[in-house]
Parts: structure tokens; sequence; C-alpha cells
């Protein structure tokens, strides 16, 4: 293997986990603010996508349709807190996941009620189309380092809106004691709304980027937000942080793992068995991956000590 | 109360009125009509149902249920319809695992099975049935197509791409059964994986000369998008499953020019054909699929063996079935020893008219194509 290849392996690794983190970010927000487990995160990508292929469609304008991703899936993640989720904060664990997966399938059957079985148009403008020429030859789709430093701005901007603002401070204390917050005086239910329409606006947005270079149909999220769950655990519940390291170390871990290993068992095994085994083998990596974290630090990489 | 007791009386007056006409054939159909394989499922049952529809025929009574392209909910809804509903048929399994979990079962039950998509390489050799029918192809088929057109063109390096999954090492083994040249990579991917950035770079880093793929629904969509803006420009060549008729529109341009192989295409030029693509375009509004044209050449089927035979009577309604007396949209249609179509494969391009994106046929890529088991059933 080359180096070329392997670095653009790394950057491809880069990008799947700073997407990752999109989605992860608002996911890990909701459960450490609230304590609320939202299996309906997928979804919320998906509404995004569908927003930005619908805008797109009757547009034509990339930036006018992730505009509409981030309005569309900020109102719809609105809209189920105040709606559905607000009842479940008291709730425990069981009754969030059974309400929530009911709204998966509630988007689901939606969606598919609004725009058809069959998946939308959804392509990257042509000024962000076709590779660019990086240092040392590699050649590299434009998008995709799009995507990386987005995905990358977005981490910082979080990371100011948390440490730098009213907001943040009022999140940050959300996490660490939710009654102490609500007696200080803090409008706890207000917060609770834009905590969630923040994460469902993420998400969204992640779906409308990612859909431009994937199939925008129904269904999208769900393989998402089991991605997102093992980055959560492994970055520690509620830290935007451990989302943000978790995020790149499972996007690395995968890509590279499918790449790596069946190389390695070519050392030593025939063509096909290599494969077969190293394809099989790089599908279970990031769980293996989320095991060893488990054991070594049973709350996570950032995780608040339990 | 008297509700209920009314409701009662009237549904065992249905009850007799029905048995005391003939009985119905009753069909079950099992198919994805939900998730992210659902468009497939779905052109299999609209196609399915416009056949029924188009004979005319009331006979027929079908339920239809959606197995969420999930192993355990298929065999379920099978037990349910073989157990509770009694049916006499069953059909609309889209994907080869689901296949493997729901046919053999049913099968042994004494039930007949119609295959509109997925055929199993196992299916079709040491673990064929006497029972089982496989009206779309054997899994191979179209990759043996693709191989044989490759050789014959002189392609010397290629490279394999297909999901870790029974349907996925069918075709790839399908292809190099066919293939002359030297295969220099095979990936197997995730079943359902939406990003191909490594494998794309695995591809530019090979010196294929051509890609071969086989990436059915979603994620043929993702691949060929990612795959055009990467700035890779080696030709890729796949079966028909990355470039029907209702994935096309969501890849756009990316697909132009791309040949594909497929048993048909609504240019196949038989009456059935024009007739149904008509009729098709006119119930539905949109252009069948190859999916849509096995739902109704599986109909059709079923259709023409019932004209001869009661499917109570096991023997007579299985020899009818193996006559396959029915105009196919595919033009002849027979069926191998082991219950498997002898069909051509024809190569396809992916062609534009007007604002919509289809397939037009270029060649044909094999003729009377038969699979490569049928020596391993026995019946």
């Amino acid at each position: 293997m080359s180096l070329i290849l392997l670095i653009e392996q790394i950057l491809n690794g880069l990008q799947f986990g700073v997407m990752l983190f999109l989605t992860a970010a608002g996911l890990t927000l909701v459960f450490g603010v609230m304590g609320l487990i939202n299996l309906a995160h997928g979804s919320l990508f998906m509404v995004g996508a569908f927003a930005a292929a619908t805008v797109a469609g009757a547009t034509g304008s990339f930036v006018l349709a992730l505009a509409a991703s981030l309005a569309a899936a900020a109102a719809a993640g609105a809209l189920v807190e105040i709606l559905v989720i607000r009842r479940l904060y008291s709730r425990d664990h069981l009754d969030q996941v059974l309400a929530t997966f009911a709204l998966i399938l509630i988007f689901s059957e939606g969606t598919r009620w609004l725009f058809g079985s069959f998946p939308l148009y959804l392509n990257i403008p042509d000024y962000l189309a076709g590779p660019v020429t990086l240092p040392g030859g590699i050649q590299y789709p434009l998008y995709r380092l799009t995507l990386i430093a987005i995905g990358l701005l977005v981490a910082f901007g979080l990371y100011l809106l948390i440490s730098r603002t009213r907001l943040g401070i009022q999140i940050r204390a959300g996490e660490s004691d939710r009654e102490m917050i609500a007696a200080l005086g803090v409008d706890i239910s207000k917060l609770y709304t834009i905590v969630f329409a923040l994460g469902a606006a993420l998400a969204g947005f992640a779906g409308a980027l990612v859909g431009a270079i994937q199939s925008v149909q129904v269904g999208m999220g769900e393989p998402v937000l089991i991605l997102a769950f093992v980055v959560i655990v492994i970055g520690g519940i509620g830290s935007i942080k451990g989302a943000l390291i978790g995020s790149l170390l499972v996007g690395l871990t995968d890509t590279l793992g499918g790449v790596l290993l069946p190389e390695f068992f070519k050392l030593f095994m025939d063509n096909a068995s290599a494969t077969s085994v190293g394809s099989s083998l790089s599908t279970m990596l990031i769980y293996i991956l989320m095991a060893i974290v488990l054991v070594m630090k049973p709350t996570g990489l950032f995780g608040a000590k339990a | 109360m008297k509700l209920r007791s009314l409701i009662l009386a009237a549904s065992v007056a249905a009850l007799s009125a029905a048995t005391a006409t003939a009985e119905p054939t009753k069909i079950g159909m099992i198919t994805t009509l939900s998730g992210g394989g659902a468009g497939l499922g779905i052109d299999v049952r609209d196609g399915f149902l416009l056949a029924l529809k188009m004979s005319g025929n009331s006979d027929v009574e079908m339920v239809i249920e959606d197995d969420q392209r999930k192993p355990d909910i298929a065999v379920q809804l099978a037990d349910r319809m073989v157990q509770s509903d009694k049916v006499d048929i069953l059909t609309g399994i889209i994907w080869s695992n689901l296949a493997m979990a729901v046919v053999p079962s049913v099968t042994a039950q004494g039930k007949f099975y119609l295959s509109p998509n997925a055929g199993p390489s196992v299916l079709a050799g040491k673990g064929c049935h006497a029972n089982y029918f496989n009206v779309s192809w054997q899994n191979d088929a179209m990759s043996e197509a693709a191989g044989n057109a490759m050789s014959e063109e002189g392609i010397g390096k290629v490279f394999l791409m297909a999901p870790n999954y029974p349907a996925g090492k069918d075709m790839m083994a399908g292809f190099k059964r066919f293939y002359k040249g030297e295969v220099v990579d095979e990936v197997y991917t995730k079943l359902g994986q939406t990003d191909y950035a490594a494998e794309i770079a695995q591809i530019r880093a090979s010196d294929a000369d051509q890609v071969y793929f086989f990436l059915p629904g979603g994620m043929g969509i993702s691949f060929m998008k990612q795959y055009s803006g990467s700035g890779v420009d080696t030709p890729v060549m796949g079966p028909a499953f990355s470039f029907d008729q209702g994935i096309l529109q969501a890849v756009g341009a990316a697909a132009l020019g791309v040949k594909n192989t497929s048993q048909w295409n609504k240019d196949i030029d038989n009456a059935a054909n024009a007739e149904f693509v008509t009729a098709f375009q006119a119930e539905y509004d949109r252009l069948p699929s190859l999916y849509a044209s096995q739902g109704f050449d599986t109909a059709n089927l079923i259709l023409s063996a019932m004209g001869k035979a009661d499917v109570k009577d096991a023997d007579a309604f299985r020899a009818a079935l193996e006559a396959a007396e029915f105009d196919s949209v595919r033009g002849d249609f027979a069926f191998g020893p082991n219950h498997h179509p002898i069909q051509n494969v024809y190569m396809r391009e992916v062609i534009q008219e007007g604002d919509v994106f289809t397939n037009k046929i270029i060649g044909v890529a094999l003729t009377d194509h038969t699979d490569a088991y049928a020596a391993d059933c026995k019946m």
C-alpha cells in the first residue's frame, strides 16, 4: 500500500468522522442536558436531507438547500420536543426509548407518504464538484475536503457556544444539576426546547451535507444513529469534546480497518479468504473499540464520573 | 353486543357463500414495503397486482405483508401465512438472505414458492425443490453475462466490488466464471454501506481497466454519485440492479452512458412487453423497472397455471407451472430442470430521454442462458 493511498484513506476517515460528529453532538447534548435517550435523532438527519433535496430541486441553490435543512430540522425538533419529548423527561429510559422509537416509525412513514418510496435527487453544486490536487500529488474530491472544513468549523463554533455564551453556561449548568438551575430562575423548558432544536438542526445539516453524496431515501438516518450512539458511548455521554474525539476515532477506525485488515490477512492467506475474513472483521472493529474503551474507562473517554 | 353478533352472523354467511362457490387461490406476498429497500418491493407488488387486474381474474385472493428487509420478520410472516392464512402459493421476497430463511421451510410444508427476484445459488443447486420456481434469474446470471462481455471486449484487468452477503458472493462468482482476464482486486463492502470513499481510493490506486460492481438500491446511488465526483475515470459496469428505473433519477447524469446487464428492458420488442409498459405507466404514472416486470411475469405465470390445473392438485399445478405457457414480457421464457429460467441476458446502456434517465438495449450478452448449478439439483 502506497503512502498516497494511506493519506487519502486517512482523509476519508476524517471526513466520515466529522460528519458523524454533527449527528453525535446533538445526541450527546440532549442526553447530557435532559437525560433523554432520543432514538428519533436519525429521523431528524433524514428530515434535513429531504428538506435540502426539495429546496435544491425547486431553486437549484445548494446554499439555500443547506439553510432549509437547518430550518426544517430545527423546526421538526422543536415541534417534537414540545408535543412529545417534554412529557418524557420524568419517565424512565424504557418509556423514552419506546416513545422515540414510535417517532422513528411516524417520521419514516410520514416521509414516505409525502415523498414516495423512491430515492430523491440531491447533488453537489458544480463549484464543489470534481477533485483537487493536494501537495504530494494526492487527488481528493473538493466536496469531501469542504465537509471536513465545515465539520471542524461547526465543532469550533460549538466550543465557543458552550464555553463563551450565556446559553452555554446554562447548558453546562443543566448537565451538572437540573433542579438547581431551575431553582435559580432559568426557564428550563425553554432551554430544553432550544437545546433539542439545536441538536436537531445539527443532525439535519449533516443529513443534507451527506445526502448530496449519498442516496436521499427513507430510513437513511438509522445506520447513522447506531454509529452516533457508539460515538457518544466512546466519548462519554454529555461531552461535546468526547463526541468530537469519539467521532474521529470511529471514523478513522472504520475506514482504515476496512482497508488495512484485508491487506493484513493477505500476508498469510489467499486473496479470496483474506478479503472475506478482513471485511467481516472490519465491520466489527468499531464495536471492539467501544468494548475496549468501556473496559478501560466505563464512563467513556471524557464522561463525568458516575 | 348486538353489533358484534351481527358482524359474526354476516361473516359466517359470507364464509359459507364463499365456500359454496369455487374456492379462490390464495397467494401470500412477503416483500419489502418500508425502509431503504422499499422501492424494489413496491415495484414487484405493483407489477404483480397490475397483471391480476389486467387478467380480470377474480379467483385470486392476495395477502400482502411487509418484511421490512428483516429475515426474522419474513420467517414470522411466512409461518403465519402458511398456518393461519392457509395460502396456497407464496411469492414476493426481494433479498437473497430473506429467501434463504423462508423458502426451504415453506416448500417443505408443501406450499409453492415463486421467486419474483432473489435467486441464491443454493436454491438453484443442492437446495432446489420441486415446489420452488424462480421467475426472475439465478443471482449469477447478469454477472456471468457481464464477465462474458468484458472478455469479448478484451478487457484485461478488472476490479470487483459487492456487498458481503449471499447475492454479492454469487454475483462475483458468476462474473469470474465467465471472465478470462485478471481480477486485480476484489472488495466486499458492508450491506447497506453509504460511503465508498475508501473503496474509490482503492480503485484509483489499482491499475484496473474497468470496475465491475454489484450494489443494489441506495448503495448504488451513493457509489455512483461519489465515483463521478472523485476524478477516477476507470469505466464501470454493473448488473441492472444499480441502474434500474427506480434509482436512475436519483443518480442523475452520473450514470449516463454506463453499460449494465439485464434480462429485461422496456424496449424488448414483443406485444406483451409493449402492453405492460403502457399499462404500468397508465396505472402508476411512472416507468416500470425490471422488478415490476418480474412481478408482472410471476403473476402471469401463476394465472396461466391456474387456467390449467387446480392449485390443490399439487402435481398437476406443478406441471402447469413447469410448462410456463404465458406471454412473458421478456419474450421467450422457459424453465430449466431446476425450475430456473433459460433466457437471454441483454447489455443495456443508460441514456436520457427528455428529462428522464432510462436504459436502452445495445446488444445480447448471453443467449438462452442457463445457470451453472442445475447439475447439482436432484429433484
